[in-house]
């Protein structure tokens, strides 16, 4: 960072520091336009959103999107389905990811290379969707709560990451002074290593809880019963598959009032789906930052 | 990543050194220390226990269910019992007419997304590496990663609105330049630069993370010492920032060549109307519809099977050719 210091700079220096600036404020109108066109659509009335006079701000104020939201009893539902799956399914996640990092990340467990190879395997093979889908069906979890944790109930990338985490900061000189002390693994893990690791639990806890909120593609296959849906898939009906009629219906004029609400209900859906995402994201965004570092530099 | 397992496991073992080995070792022959090495940490064993049966059963019996693929799958039978049947499926897959289609669609998809999905996080980050630590940047930052958080569901859906007819945001952009009532979802031509830019849209901020990390990371001397020499900013990071770059960036290529026919399932899929079919149909969701939504799995099996391969074999000569030409590859 030191080239920000120069006290004198070059013309040419200055017009290209205008320059990256300029592109840094298009990167950031570009990424931030489209979200708060969104979040202002959700808050204006139907008629102004068809008519196109929506822009940046909201137009004839009201909550009727998001009434029609509140009173659909599928969308709170799946929020619920969604909760559950998200909070069994991350603690899961954690838990087997650390029992598995950790002893990956001891240097003097017999046989570690093994199970290395055996988790470096499956990331560079795999078998395939239906295989997946026929193991699932097999051990009869279609259908059930279990379909949505238990098949990804492990992520070999976040285990990398933790392990990674466990060699660079736990000493080896640690362990095994507990061990002369007659500190046995399982309590060493429990009064050592969890407590060192807040930092990439809580990144784990992010990336996990993140995934199982946005998920759809499991619950897709392995889901028929509307009652089991998470929030995505319920999203997905409402949101996507009445796109092509509503393309359709665009030139009737009769509808488009109708159609007007139709599309209000989208944008306050769209702003209430990403709220529990978004909240979390401030707090964890320097623990994410990191995590991201974490996996990609020393990994 | 796998590049740190490799090392790690090339790297010798501290095993020969521990105090305890040295006890053990004079004593007894090696089986007895093999014994004494795995008593040492029978609980770790224990812990790893329940993580390797979830590997075992989510991960390699599907590898095993692969067998499905050289053979007639039948329900009542089950995989073993079912008859085996070769290459049939192979055939039937590569004599198909579509077959062309989706490979053209599947590369075109991925290689125009390497293209552009490549050197924007890149780009992002030199620009982001220029300017002084303060509100400008931690902002540019801070709303970059934000769509990283959002869901493919509603990614799709953002896309969608926006660009719905009359009322979407990127399309009224489009009619006030003269084009008018477009179903830009419709248009084939237009599917994969949607899919492309949208992706950019929402991974660039987060891709740029890693690359802003290995900036912070050069050696001050080095601006110090270019200062002095009198070089421009743009000399700067042609010199400096770039070439500093490089091996974090070989690392992501590779992963991201061997990825190439991986391409996702999920946002296609969802992007995918009637009318798009003839641009939008990948081997990932052909995989699906046959295999899940028509019941022919071993068929499907098939196709995915031959996938995997394709995607194995590039991996490993990607690899192969990063190691050759410069020192990063990921073993």
């Amino acid at each position: 960072m030191f080239n920000k210091t120069a006290i004198r700079e070059s013309k040419g220096d200055r017009l290209f520091m205008f320059l990256i600036y300029l592109f840094l404020s298009l990167v950031l109108i570009a990424v931030a336009v489209p979200l708060i066109y969104i979040v202002s659509s959700s808050f204006s009335s139907p008629q102004a959103v068809v008519t196109g006079k929506v822009w940046l701000f909201p137009v004839d104020f009201t909550l009727d999107g998001y009434k029609a939201v509140f009173n659909n009893p599928q969308i709170g539902v799946g929020y619920l389905n969604s909760l559950f799956y998200t909070v069994v399914g991350t603690t899961i996640n954690v838990i087997l990811t650390i029992m598995l990092a950790y002893p990956l990340a001891k240097k003097t467990l017999y046989g570690r290379n093994f199970f290395m190879v055996l988790l470096v395997i499956t990331m560079m093979f795999e078998g395939g969707l239906i295989p997946y889908y026929l193991v699932v069906k097999n051990l009869h979890l279609l259908d059930t709560r279990w379909a949505m944790i238990l098949p990804g109930a492990l992520g070999v990338f976040q285990v990398i990451v933790a392990r990674t985490f466990f060699q660079t900061t736990i000493p080896d000189e640690l362990a095994e002074a507990a061990e002369l002390d007659g500190c046995s693994d399982i309590r060493f893990i429990f009064s050592i290593v969890l407590p060192l690791s807040k930092p990439i639990i809580a990144v784990m806890t992010l990336m996990y809880a993140v995934g199982h909120w946005n998920a759809y593609f499991d619950a897709l296959i392995f889901l028929r019963k509307p009652d089991l849906f998470p929030l995505q898939i319920i999203l997905r009906n409402i949101l996507i598959l009445n796109t092509v009629d509503a393309s359709m219906m665009a030139d009737v004029s009769q509808m488009q009032a109708q159609q007007g609400l139709k599309d209000l209900l989208k944008y306050s859906l769209i702003v209430v789906a990403s709220v529990p995402v978004l909240i979390i994201y401030p707090f964890v965004q320097k623990h994410f930052v990191k995590g991201v570092m974490i996996g990609s530099l020393k990994g | 990543m796998p590049r740190l397992n490799s090392r790690l496991q090339t790297e010798p073992s501290l095993d020969q050194k521990h105090p305890l080995q040295l006890k053990a070792l004079p004593e007894g022959g090696r089986g007895r220390s093999r014994r004494k090495q795995i008593m040492r940490h029978w609980q770790l064993y224990l812990v790893l226990l329940l993580p390797v049966l979830y590997l075992i059963i989510f991960k390699y019996v599907p590898m095993a269910g692969i067998v499905i693929a050289f053979k007639n799958y039948n329900v009542i039978k089950g995989i073993w019992g079912s008859d085996w049947v070769g290459l049939k499926y192979f055939h039937q897959f590569f004599d198909s007419p579509n077959f062309w289609l989706y490979i053209k669609n599947t590369l075109g998809i991925s290689f125009y997304g390497l293209i552009v999905g490549f050197p924007a996080p890149i780009l992002l980050a030199l620009a982001l590496n220029e300017i002084r630590n303060g509100l400008f940047k931690k902002t540019v930052q801070m709303v970059s990663y934000a769509p990283y958080f959002i869901s493919t569901v509603i990614m799709v859906s953002i896309i969608v609105v926006n660009l719905t007819p009359n009322v979407g945001m990127i399309s009224k952009f489009f009619e006030m330049l003269g084009m008018s009532n477009t179903n830009f979802m419709g248009i084939p031509g237009l599917f994969k630069s949607i899919y492309v830019w949208s992706d950019v849209w929402q991974f660039t901020g987060y891709g740029a993370i890693i690359y802003i990390a290995a900036l912070s990371g050069v050696n001050p001397e080095l601006y110090e010492s270019a200062k002095v020499d009198g070089a421009s900013r743009i000399q700067k990071i042609l010199n400096i920032d770039i070439p500093s770059l490089i091996p974090v960036s070989v690392i992501l290529l590779i992963l991201n060549l061997g990825n190439i026919m991986k391409l996702g399932f999920e946002k296609i899929y969802l992007m995918q109307n009637p009318l798009n079919l003839s641009t939008s149909e990948v081997i990932s969701t052909y995989v699906y519809k046959v295999g899940l939504l028509g019941s022919s799995f071993s068929f499907s099996t098939a196709i995915g099977l031959f996938n995997s391969v394709i995607n194995l074999i590039l991996l490993v000569s990607v690899n192969y050719i990063a190691r050759k030409l410069s020192n990063s590859s990921l073993w």
